[in-house]
């Protein structure tokens, strides 16, 4: 049915724009603070809408950095998402070109992780739960870009509202839900201790990519769960 | 100036618009330029949400002080039995009672 399917999304998608929104207006305070208007701290957060890049490349820019290191930045920090679009694939053979490009314009953290957890869950992924999803997380990110950018500099300390603490616990819910997928605890035991160490070593934002490599190169290594030939890439999870 | 958009600053956030976008097609071009998925690159794709994830928790878990991984431990307890959004309750209020009754 598509009206639960769109209802379903809209209510996952609140609960992840009330999590998000704190970021949201983050951004837009440290946005205006850097010397940002609002105008263009709203048409960041519409067109890049990607949190960690935004503030990466605002951080940057308030340091006078050359601007091709800024989108150099930028696409380090959202190197994960290649490999979003690529496990992605497999459940969203079905849509449009059209439609498969605003699936990927929308493709966040809380986006992907659960469209994974619908498509293997056997619901399958459709158009309509994941616009309703991602609709309701983007509204809401770029309405509060814009609070953040005008009231930003009211706003206390973040550590007072303990707001800092509210993305790692997220991202933490959302590692435990695949607990109970093959290879589970060696895949993250992996990315957890070459995450730290580059963190250490190298320095962020190369940890996030370094750490999942890692992780993924362990998965690739070991013993093959499904003797059987691979899939195709348009192949669904449920057939 | 500050209402208005400056002709650079509009440029910049249309590259990391674009920059950004290359990443989250660039997966979805590469694989379907394959005819079909070799099994360990299945499994190695099947890996890849727990293992980029671990990596935005891990970090911020050892670096962060004993309010937050405090707050981390009782979220990744409750959330073995309760939804999302209770689990984010629990660990807020962790760090809340953390930083303002025991002074971490």
């Amino acid at each position: 049915m598509t009206s639960t399917e769109i209802s379903q999304g809209l209510k996952g998608g609140l609960i992840i724009a009330i999590s998000s929104a704190p970021f949201a207006v983050l951004f837009g305070a440290v946005a205006s603070d850097n010397g940002l208007s609002v105008a263009e701290a709203a048409l960041m957060s519409a067109t890049v809408y990607a949190g960690a890049s935004q503030l990466v490349g605002i951080e940057l820019f308030g340091h006078h950095v050359a601007p091709w290191l800024v989108v150099l930045s930028v696409l380090a920090v959202n190197f994960r998402h290649v490999l979003y679009s690529a496990a992605l694939t497999r459940f969203i053979g079905h849509f449009t070109p059209v439609q498969k490009f605003l699936t990927f314009f929308l493709l966040t953290d809380p986006q992907f992780a659960e469209s994974v957890k619908r498509g293997e869950s056997g619901q399958g992924v459709s158009f309509q739960w994941y616009m309703a999803f991602g609709l309701a997380i983007y509204v809401s990110w770029v309405f509060f870009s814009i609070v953040g950018a005008f009231f930003g500099r009211m706003m206390g300390d973040p550590q007072v509202l303990a707001i800092d603490v509210l993305l790692p616990i997220y991202f933490l819910g959302l590692v435990i839900g695949f607990r109970r997928k093959v290879g589970f605890y060696p895949v993250v035991a992996a990315s957890a201790i070459s995450a730290v160490l580059a963190y250490h070593l190298v320095g962020s934002p190369w940890h996030v990519s370094i750490g999942a490599i890692a992780g993924i190169v362990v998965a690739a290594v070991m013993p093959l769960q499904q003797p059987d030939a691979g899939l195709t890439p348009a192949s669904e999870p449920e057939s | 100036m500050q209402d208005q958009l400056s002709m650079d600053m509009l440029l910049l956030i249309l590259a990391a618009a674009v920059a950004t976008f290359v990443t989250r097609i660039g997966g979805y071009v590469m694989i379907t330029h394959m005819k079909t998925v070799p099994p360990r690159m299945e499994q190695a794709l099947n890996a890849v949400p727990a293992a980029v994830l671990t990596t935005l928790v891990a970090p911020a878990f050892f670096n962060g002080g004993w309010d937050v991984k405090i707050s981390m431990m009782v979220a990744l307890v409750v959330s073995l039995r309760y939804p999302g959004l209770l689990m984010l309750a629990a660990g807020w209020a962790t760090a809340l009672i953390c930083r303002h009754l025991l002074g971490f």
